[in-house]
């Protein structure tokens, strides 16, 4: 039976807004919310980040399609790795499960049978501050702090996240000193840091938690390399 | 007209519900008349919240005024796969301050996906004195400081089950808070927990405790500890072991499998991190009373398992990472004949090429070998139609039905054509199906199949599959008996949705995400459904700063006697019927 007819079978259209009740659906429906981004300081700072905003109206078989085409343009594993890496919870493995195979795959001298043992996942918590909500990242489906970036920009998107290249001493103070938000993270030991400090290897094996601070706020936590030069400043 | 409540004393009547403890009946029961509903609500002792936010605890604890047991479940399934942001909610607090006051006898409480805190815990560990069951399923938002307050005040304590929560790990001492003469602990599962506990302290906890049946340690609790643990309770019929390495020494070895044997009444194994095969067979002896067995954190090969595996005949439950492999699975098939339940995890889910031998034949097996086999969860990379066939006609008796084939929309790796059939025929066999989960390349027709034959469904999972609003429909106007379903990245959008609008209102609740339903399509149905919470979830910016058409991000639709909610984060809308509703 062919689907196309089917649908004119059912008299589709004419269901659509037959709800069985009275008056018509013509009033604008009232959002009903606790509270609002236009109480935030958001609304009030650039969108320097692009947004996937053209998302909004896009199709889902053209994602679908897109994903395909990257496939074909990359090759077979890096393409497997970036469209997998883009799919949140899926596979559908609890983020406990995942995480206890994580921490014993670490340790266990049997981590060489599995050769992929690099993509068991590292969720860590992520505040912004300001935002009113927390988000959880799985540090190990990005490759480098510029994925990472691109993710944290994307989910707080009303905000500026500003992670420029802190070896460029200049430009760091700029952003330190400007109302940019800069990403932070509390390591094993307790110590808060600048992320990008450390080889991104490390930073996805040592990071504990995100804390993405306004700017003013993380100059006490400049890299070692350019803490003398800080402290004078500061 | 006679009377008929009155044709009994209230005692006896009351006497005669005490033997009926099944919601349903006791639902049934209390339609009958006035008389028996006062009757049977003064005489309900327990609840079950399917959905925190159905109901006020105020209306729970006015309709039922005596109730001893309350179990309660927030956050939607979904959540588990980090598709719910945090702070979304499932707050237990109002809960829980609410029967502080109503409920001084309360004995029992357990939450899945709730947030609860240390306060929260320690106002229970003093309000309830004659407290006795706590269980805390994928919970989060306490730390073992609350744990500590449970200890110490609970006196009447019988079980503490932490599940798979997250639990802020600040000390392992919380475990001497209970006192020493506290002897009434019959299960405790401290699995979940990151810290080592005061092992000493543990060890008094188990040797004092002669009703311990139940003990599930954690992977800090050392392989040389568990011995003497054993010895202290040998009565114990279910065991999580902690880390179950050690290097290789036989004194080890041989005090262990000796700690084993003397547990006569050992029925369920759990734990078994880190594990190094030489010591797995210090379990060989009592393998064979094992009804349940949890390797799925056990990172050990097929041939291993295979040892382990066949020499427990009376298994019923089996939890296995796919190490197991397809002629691990053979094995299980052939020793395994009570098998009830299996689940397979995967053991590198992200990585782009199999690892294991493990194929959609190894459930093919199960299924021929294991005549009672009523529950499967498997994950895999690739499936057939004509596999699934032979599935569902070798297992009718199917009750839940969960695959997973690790790379979204994989056709038939044999035909390339969509699993439609395949799926069609385990709901068309299997007549008593009430959990389904979907998986693989699958277009509406698959959705015909499950609305035509999936008269006992209750829950259905579905992701990446479909074609168009027909699909959803065919789901929403045919299976009766749906309760939750649950929808990722389908191109399902307003039409089915508004015209089964109806339909939400005989279902707990429906999530769907990365779909195409519009935010216009949001409003009207919050406006038209009172009975209905509508809550739009968009972490990007207020959904009404785009076009109505825009479709939303996430919809988390449930149906609720109390009105919206009032603690969403500012990244969740309700949609309400009526503006004078909004609270700023």
């Amino acid at each position: 039976m062919e689907i196309g007819s089917e649908k004119e079978k059912m008299g589709f259209e004419e269901t659509e807004l037959r709800l069985g009740l009275p008056g018509n659906g013509g009033s604008e429906g009232e959002v009903a919310r606790k509270r609002g981004f236009s109480e935030t300081k958001a609304t009030t700072m650039d969108l320097k980040l692009k947004l996937s905003s053209k998302d909004a109206g896009m199709d889902l078989n053209e994602k679908a399609k897109t994903l395909k085409k990257e496939k074909n343009l990359l090759t077979a594993d890096t393409a497997k790795h970036h469209a997998k890496a883009q799919v949140v919870g899926w596979p559908p493995v609890r983020s406990f499960r995942k995480n206890m195979l994580a921490v014993q795959k670490g340790s266990s001298e049997e981590s060489d049978m599995n050769k992929a043992s690099g993509n068991i996942a590292a969720f860590v918590k992520v505040s912004m501050d300001g935002a009113p909500y927390l988000r959880k990242v799985d540090l190990k489906t990005y490759q480098s702090y510029k994925e990472l970036s691109v993710a944290l920009g994307k989910m707080f998107s009303s905000f500026t996240i500003g992670m420029k290249d802190f070896m460029n001493e200049s430009k760091l103070m700029d952003v330190l000193n400007s109302s940019d938000y800069v990403p932070t993270y509390e390591d094993k030991v307790g110590d808060w840091m600048l992320v990008g400090d450390v080889p991104w290897e490390m930073f996805v094996d040592s990071c504990n938690r995100l804390r993405i601070m306004k700017g003013k706020e993380a100059i006490g936590l400049a890299p070692r390399a350019m803490g003398k030069c800080m402290r004078n400043r500061s | 007209m006679p009377r008929m409540g009155y044709s009994f004393p209230e005692e006896v009547l009351e006497h005669v519900f005490s033997f009926i403890q099944s919601d349903e009946d006791r639902n049934a029961i209390s339609a009958v008349c006035r008389s028996w509903h006062d009757i049977e609500r003064w005489s309900r002792r327990r609840v079950f919240v399917g959905n925190c936010y159905a109901i006020s605890p105020k209306m729970v604890i006015r309709r039922f005024p005596e109730v001893r047991s309350i179990e309660l479940k927030g956050k939607p399934h979904f959540a588990d796969f980090n598709l719910v942001p945090e702070d979304w909610g499932g707050y237990v607090a109002p809960w829980i301050s609410a029967m502080a006051s109503a409920y001084p006898w309360l004995e029992e409480i357990r939450l899945k996906r709730m947030v609860i805190t240390d306060e929260s815990l320690e106002l229970i560990s003093k309000s309830f004195k004659n407290f006795k069951v706590l269980v805390l399923s994928s919970c989060e938002g306490f730390s073992t400081e609350g744990l500590a307050a449970i200890a110490a005040n609970c006196r009447n304590l019988r079980e503490l089950d932490l599940g798979e929560s997250e639990v802020e790990d600040l000390s392992g001492h919380w475990l001497s808070h209970f006192p020493d003469n506290y002897t009434s602990l019959v299960s405790l599962n401290i699995a979940c927990l990151g810290c080592e506990v005061s092992f000493s302290a543990l060890e008094r906890l188990v040797g004092r405790c002669p009703n311990l049946r139940t003990l599930r340690l954690n992977r800090a609790v050392p392989l040389d500890k568990l011995a003497n643990l054993l010895c202290r309770a040998p009565q114990l019929v279910e065991l999580g072991t902690g880390a179950y390495s050690s290097e290789l020494r036989p004194d080890l070895f041989s005090n262990l499998s000796g700690a084993f044997s003397g547990c006569k009444e050992l029925k369920s194994l759990s734990g078994f991190w880190d594990v190094v095969p030489g010591y797995l067979p210090a379990v060989y002896p009592i393998c064979s009373k094992l009804t349940s067995l949890n390797l799925s954190y056990a990172t050990i090969q097929s041939p291993e398992l295979i040892k382990l595996v066949s020499q427990c005949q009376n298994l019923q439950r089996l939890w296995v990472l796919d190490y197991i492999e397809d002629a691990g699975l053979v094995a299980l098939a052939a020793s395994c004949k009570d098998l009830r339940e299996l689940r397979v995890f995967p053991s590198d889910p992200f990585g782009p090429e199999p690892n294991v031998g493990l194929t959609e034949q190894g459930l093919v097996s199960v299924s021929e070998g294991c005549p009672k086999l009523q529950s499967v969860l498997y994950f895999c990379r690739q499936m057939s139609n004509a596999a699934l066939i032979t599935i569902a006609r070798n297992r009718p008796n199917m009750t839940r039905f969960r695959l997973c084939i690790i790379e979204p929309q994989a056709p038939d790796y044999l035909t390339l054509q969509p699993l439609d059939v395949g799926f069609g025929a385990i709901v068309e066999h299997c007549k008593d199906l009430r959990r389904l989960s979907l998986s693989g390349l699958l277009t509406d027709r698959v959705f015909q199949y499950i609305g035509t034959h999936a008269k006992k469904l209750e829950m259905l999972s579905v992701a990446f599959a479909g074609e168009s609003d027909l699909g959803l429909h065919h789901i929403l106007s045919g299976c009766e008996n749906l309760r939750k379903l649950e929808i990722r990245d389908c191109p399902f959008g307003d039409k089915a949705l508004l015209a089964n609008a109806a339909k939400l209102e005989t279902m707990r609740s429906l999530w769907m995400s990365s779909c195409s339903v519009s935010f216009g399509a949001c409003k009207l149905l919050g406006q038209k459904m009172p009975g209905l919470n509508v809550e739009v979830i968009d972490e990007r910016s207020p959904p009404d700063s785009r076009p109505e058409s825009c479709p939303i991000e996430k919809l988390y639709i449930y149906r609720t006697v109390s009105g919206p909610r009032f603690d969403m984060p500012g990244f969740v809308w309700t949609m309400a019927e009526n503006p004078a509703l909004r609270l700023s």
